[in-house]
């Protein structure tokens, strides 16, 4: 037998990819859920075995069909994507693992195998974005987990998904589009589409303005798809009405893969050549995500649909990941890079918890789910260790990134302080947003009536569904205790991609 | 004279933005998607256009050639993997649109606004 270790950056794309057509002709009941989560799972292993490889020191890399770089398509598994494949693959095989109940009640059993062929389509195409060298790669894994996650977006019982997730549609595609205007602009002057021979052969080229150019769509239709304030317009709405299950796996990972193409080409193809690169990209992605923190937090404050609360808190949590990485120091990207794991698992834990409370409840408006934790103690405590992870309270992992992140605005003299008054105002307003729930479902009494009678028949969430919660939650906690392993990944990966710089 | 040598690049400019503002200002569902379609070909234009190399012909090695010169076929090849990327997403597009119409019987953003307020 030969050995498949070698190939594994290709199978971590290509298992799910061949699996997805196989679970649409999958039709007894149950069986789509569960090739789909064996598949993730699967998945999530080899992962983890990619990231232990990293994390040994090795530099995986692998060309497509035996075609040496840069003429052939070749695949890289550093530390920051090591990071991201952990983050994608965690989220997909968690969320499947706890959905199987919840996608029941969303969607019919005969187009449920389209679902999950959607689903595991969505998967590697993330995972795609994240292994892949070549920026045109890049943009096809983008459009093959696009359109997988329209769908997945689309197909639930709410209608007011489909305004939703057409409005989705349009500004990601803008997005998308923009990229590959930018990679076409960097490909008619350097003549290459490899992500690392674009580096190097753009310092032959005379004429920095297509350059400049085409960094400016780069970042725009990356910050477009990432949902960077104020770009974010499409991102609450398509979270509210996606079924629950998709809220889970699209908010732990979707927008992060977008992100780290854009700090991959950014720090990769543009900072080191172009004049100045490092000061525009300051001066235009810092306000922004100081703004997205404020104001994503704010509307947080106000809003009364749990789903659309925590969706905005994303928008905030973005400002935080692009704040670190716009200070271009080791220290700010590495605790970037940091937030984008913790941020994963505080949110996705908190999203399951949405997962275990749609199975007994109809609504999601704060005002009417009044003492549903005394019906469901054990959900509500794992959205409440969710939450402090959130907020950032010391012990959780929330905190460890937070920490990192202020410890790096220290280093910015002036500036750096009000960044600091930007990061606690905003974690603050965490504070508050998530007492708003914990006030609304364990300490508000269920009003006499109707209501009462619905929260006395309510109990707690199917088993597994509540164990994989669990598991997430106390991985916040564990994950805030003993942070090694992704910080070495992420301080590694911030200092590779800042180690080019002068 | 050096901006009408450009043409091409002023074609893919003039397209681009024709199908932004299709995008942004039109209400219509159907109209935004063939705003988005144009946006995209101007996007095909640009690479299909950059691959030209003046006296170049078609890429294909016959016996009897001395040095020819070829256009560069890269840009093609990319471009109809973005052309298949578009169509699918026009026609992801289209199905969301009948399930709208389907659910909110009409295909105007503003009336499906109004119906989601009420």
């Amino acid at each position: 037998m030969t050995d498949l270790s070698i190939h594994l950056p290709a199978i971590q794309v290509v298992a799910p990819m061949l699996l997805a057509p196989l679970v649409v002709l999958l039709k007894p009941r149950g069986l789509a859920w569960m090739a789909a989560t064996a598949g993730s799972i699967m998945a999530f292993l080899i992962a983890l075995n990619l990231a232990g490889q990293v994390l040994a020191g090795a530099d995986v890399r692998y060309v497509m069909g035996g075609w040496a770089e840069p003429y052939g398509i070749g695949l890289r598994v550093d530390e920051f994507s090591a990071l991201l494949l952990l983050i994608v693959n965690g989220a997909s095989a968690a969320a499947l693992l706890a959905a199987r109940r919840s996608i029941d009640d969303a969607i019919e059993g005969d187009r449920q195998p389209l679902f999950y062929s959607a689903w595991l389509l969505t998967l590697a195409g993330l995972c795609g974005i994240v292994v892949s060298a070549d920026a045109f790669n890049i943009f096809v894994f983008m459009e093959i987990s696009s359109l997988a996650s329209y769908i997945l977006v689309a197909g639930g019982p709410d209608r007011r998904a489909l305004p939703a997730v057409f409005k989705y549609l349009m500004m990601g595609t803008i997005g998308a589009t923009f990229y590959l205007i930018g990679v076409g602009l960097v490909y008619m002057m350097t003549g290459t589409l490899n992500l690392a021979d674009m580096e190097l052969r753009i310092h032959e080229v005379a004429d920095q303005r297509p350059i400049l150019v085409a960094a400016g769509f780069i970042t725009v239709g990356l910050a477009l798809k990432a949902a960077v304030f104020p770009l974010h317009v499409w991102l609450p709405n398509a979270y509210t009405y996606a079924p629950h299950a998709v809220t889970v796996f699209l908010a732990a990972c979707a927008t992060k893969v977008s992100l780290y193409v854009l700090l991959r080409f950014d720090f990769v193809v543009f900072q080191q050549n172009l004049v100045g690169h490092e000061l525009q990209f300051t001066a235009f992605l810092m306000p922004l995500a100081a703004l997205a923190i404020l104001v994503g937090s704010a509307v947080a404050l106000f809003e009364n649909n749990l789903k659309r609360l925590l969706a905005y808190s994303s928008v905030a949590q973005i400002g935080y990941i692009l704040l670190g990485a716009s200070m271009i120091s080791v220290a700010g990207l590495s605790a970037g890079m940091l937030h984008m794991f913790n941020h994963a698992l505080a949110k996705g834990t908190l999203f399951l918890a949405v997962v275990c409370l749609a199975t007994r409840l109809a609504t999601f408006d704060l005002r009417e789910m009044a003492g549903a934790a005394r019906a469901m103690p054990w959900t509500m405590a794992a959205f409440v260790l969710g939450g402090l992870s959130l907020i950032g309270v010391p012990g959780t992992a929330g905190f460890i990134s937070k920490w990192y992140l202020v410890t790096a605005a220290l280093e910015q003299g002036w500036l750096g302080v009000v960044l600091i008054v930007v990061v606690v105002a905003g974690s603050l307003m965490a504070v508050a947003y998530i007492w708003r729930i914990v006030e609304a479902v364990w300490f508000t009494q269920p009003e006499v009536g109707a209501a009462k009678a619905e929260t006395a028949s309510m109990a707690e969430a199917p088993l597994l569904m509540l164990a994989v919660t669990w598991a997430a939650a106390l991985a916040n906690i564990g994950f805030g205790l003993y942070t090694s392993p992704q910080r070495e990944l992420a301080e590694k990966a911030a200092g590779a991609l800042l180690g080019q710089l002068p | 004279m050096e901006l009408l040598g450009i043409y091409h690049y002023w074609v893919f400019a003039v397209l681009l933005m024709i199908g932004f503002y299709a995008v942004v200002a039109k209400v219509n569902l159907v109209k935004k998607l063939i705003g988005l379609s144009l946006f995209q070909s101007a996007v095909f234009l640009l690479y299909i256009t950059m691959g030209k190399v003046s006296g170049g012909t078609a890429p294909i090695f016959l016996k009897d050639m001395i040095d020819p010169v070829f256009s560069n076929p890269l840009p093609q090849v990319l471009i109809l993997t973005a052309i298949v990327v578009g169509i699918s997403t026009t026609a992801l597009g289209l199905g969301i649109v009948v399930r709208i119409k389907e659910e909110y019987g009409t295909i105007e953003e503003n009336e499906i606004q109004e119906i989601d307020r009420r």
